[in-house]
């Protein structure tokens, strides 16, 4: 049983356990901010799902609401090799990232896999415009050998609309 | 430079330009407002988006604040989003559904038909105080043509159906697609562009920027498979330009993609191919196969001048966009489907938009960069002049420029403060519409 805002109901906070997911959100992000996209695909397990819903319904179903993104592995593979190209024209020269998350909680552990809500800030920078994306994220880590891979990943954006943005054309 | 010298339109020699001042000058942009925006009928939504009494939207068209909603009586209707009494907003959310609405700032309360119904203390009026008369206002002229509703701010402009001239065809060919209605999918795409809004009707409309803006996307539907014809979606398209009167104007195009309505694409899964060779197979007995050929395996990026596009290609996305300064636009773009779909094929539509369509789209993300890659390079301004005579020598095709031409002729002659003139390059050159025999014999 878990809360939609708590820990497990009536499991002990696991303080090592938030570590370890932490760490692994920190290493995720710097692959994204050093655009090591080959290696970044490879967290991913092949039953994976990335969503970013639109600004106006951030709880948004994909399979029956226009959402921003919803790749299966399939198609963020192909989102890698267009990113990696020259030819994804908005980030062709890349814009520079960073990003800040926080806020990190464990909502549920099942298993081998845990849930995990937290909230991000990711700045995009490039032609002299700093355009931030805030959101909030939800993952599915599965446990695999020594560390964690993505099962389901989203970031439902705060913002009311893309207004500076024009675009979601980095991940988020 | 005076405005009836901002385009050179020379249809004999083949020259078209466009003065870069019409894309950047503010002085131009304020006097557009009056001139265009002022003067046409403007998209507000679609009628399923208050499918239900008491359902209302919020928009903004033209800078004014408006809203629609469906009354209790069933009936459709907008109003302009302010106190009758003192000027605020009474419609303060974006939607929902409610049997009144109520003004926060002196509780003035009208039921959903616009009506007043509440004055708190109304005994401090005098007696010609007629709440009759204080409903809440229309904008001057709101009318709808198969679901799409619009307003004008020009109480004198024609009817609807008229305005629409030659795009109504093309209205039809969407609309006809569903027994039930038309729908358009919760999730809203709400983005910037810092580019001019007139860029963006280009843009929608141009098949010339396909192969080279939006490799990838070619690229990663290739790499998916062949559609039923077999030709790889990186070949070009066979496919007609055609301008439409009034600024209205469209391009058609052979599918190669899938398109959800009813043409197959591997990206779809096998298992859907009966399903959409049955759709078509209704299409055709419902209505022949010239009619079902067109909705089922052509596409079409449709401008509604000034500034709706309803592009039905690998899905329909209904796309309005306002300027907000020479070089700055909003952008709403939805998704359209028919009602009665199934949660399967529902899905399948979402997904198939999500391959090109939206911010986070394969090309949408390619196609700001580049407008905004315009407007910046627009600072160059000892370079004047841009160029849009592609095709003007033959029957424009779709990777030619009729269209974009079109729009410019119906907005210049609205900045000389004229109405409706010919738009198409040489008489004839806006009949012809996409055949299977077109298609066959073009040599590209």
């Amino acid at each position: 049983m878990t809360s939609p805002t708590g820990n497990p109901a009536g499991a002990a906070f696991d303080a090592s356990l938030r570590l370890e997911v932490e760490d692994f959100l920190y290493r995720e992000a710097a692959l994204l901010d050093e655009w090591r996209l080959d290696e970044w695909l490879t967290l991913f397990t092949e039953d994976t799902r990335y969503v970013v819903p639109t600004t106006d319904l951030p709880d948004g179903d994909p399979s029956e609401n226009l959402v921003f993104i919803d790749d299966d592995i399939v198609r963020l593979r192909a989102r890698v090799v267009r990113l990696n190209s020259r030819h994804a024209h908005r980030e062709y020269p890349w814009s520079r990232t960073r990003r800040f998350i926080s806020n990190v909680r464990i909502t549920e552990t099942d298993g081998d896999e845990v849930s995990v809500t937290g909230s991000s800030l990711v700045y995009r920078v490039r032609m002299r415009q700093t355009d931030p994306y805030v959101a909030r994220f939800f993952y599915r880590l599965v446990r695999s050998g020594s560390g964690w891979k993505i099962r389901y990943r989203r970031a439902e954006l705060d913002l009311e609309a893309l207004d500076a943005h024009g675009a979601v054309s980095i991940i988020l | 430079m005076q405005i009836k010298d901002l385009i050179i339109d020379d249809r004999d020699q083949g020259i078209f330009k466009v003065h870069r001042s019409a894309l950047t000058s503010p002085e131009l942009f304020a006097l557009e407002q009056e001139r265009v925006f002022d003067q046409c009928w403007l998209y507000l939504g679609h009628e399923s988006e208050v499918s239900k009494p008491g359902e209302y939207r919020r928009r903004e068209v033209a800078g004014r604040p408006v809203f629609f909603a469906r009354g209790n009586d069933g009936q459709v209707r907008a109003f302009l989003n302010s106190c009758p009494h003192r000027g605020a907003m009474i419609c303060r959310q974006d939607e929902g559904a409610t049997e009144s609405f109520q003004c926060f700032y002196h509780a003035w309360t009208f039921n959903n038909q616009g009506q007043l119904i509440g004055v708190p203390d109304e005994e401090g009026y005098g007696p010609d105080f007629d709440k009759s008369k204080l409903g809440l206002n229309p904008p001057p002229r709101v009318e709808g043509y198969r679901g799409f509703w619009f307003v004008s701010f020009n109480p004198q402009i024609e009817p609807l159906v008229e305005y629409l001239a030659g795009a109504r065809e093309y209205l039809d060919l969407i609309a006809d697609q569903s027994e039930v209605g038309m729908k358009i999918t919760k999730g809203t795409n709400k983005y910037t562009m810092r580019a001019n809004w007139k860029l963006l009707c280009e843009n929608s409309m141009d098949g010339y920027h396909l192969q080279p803006t939006h490799q990838t996307y070619l690229d990663y539907i290739s790499s998916l498979g062949s559609d039923v014809s077999g030709v790889d979606v990186r070949r070009p398209r066979a496919g007609v330009a055609r301008a439409l009167g009034n600024g209205h104007a469209v391009i058609e195009s052979e599918a190669r993609n899938g398109r959800p309505i009813a043409h197959w694409h591997p990206m779809y899964g096998e298992d859907a191919k009966e399903e959409i060779a049955q759709v078509r197979a209704e299409l055709v007995d419902k209505y022949g196969e010239e009619w079902a050929f067109r909705m089922c395996d052509t596409s079409r990026n449709l401008l509604i001048y000034p500034n709706l596009v309803i592009n039905d290609i690998m899905a329909i996305t209904v796309r309005v966009f306002w300027p907000v300064a020479p070089d700055h636009m909003d952008v709403t773009a939805w998704n359209l489907g028919p009602g009665e779909e199934s949660a399967r094929q529902l899905s399948r539509r979402l997904d198939s938009f999500l391959t090109f369509l939206g911010p986070g789209g394969f090309a949408t993300p390619d196609d700001v960069e580049a407008l905004e890659s315009c407007q910046r390079g627009f600072r160059a301004k000892e370079l004047e002049w841009s160029d849009i005579s592609r095709g003007m020598h033959r029957d424009p095709k779709n990777s030619d420029e009729q269209q974009m031409r079109a729009m410019w002729r119906q907005w210049h002659a609205h900045m000389m403060g004229l109405g409706h003139v010919n738009t198409v390059d040489q008489p004839g050159r806006d009949r012809q519409t996409l055949t299977p025999e077109l298609i066959a014999g073009d040599d590209d």
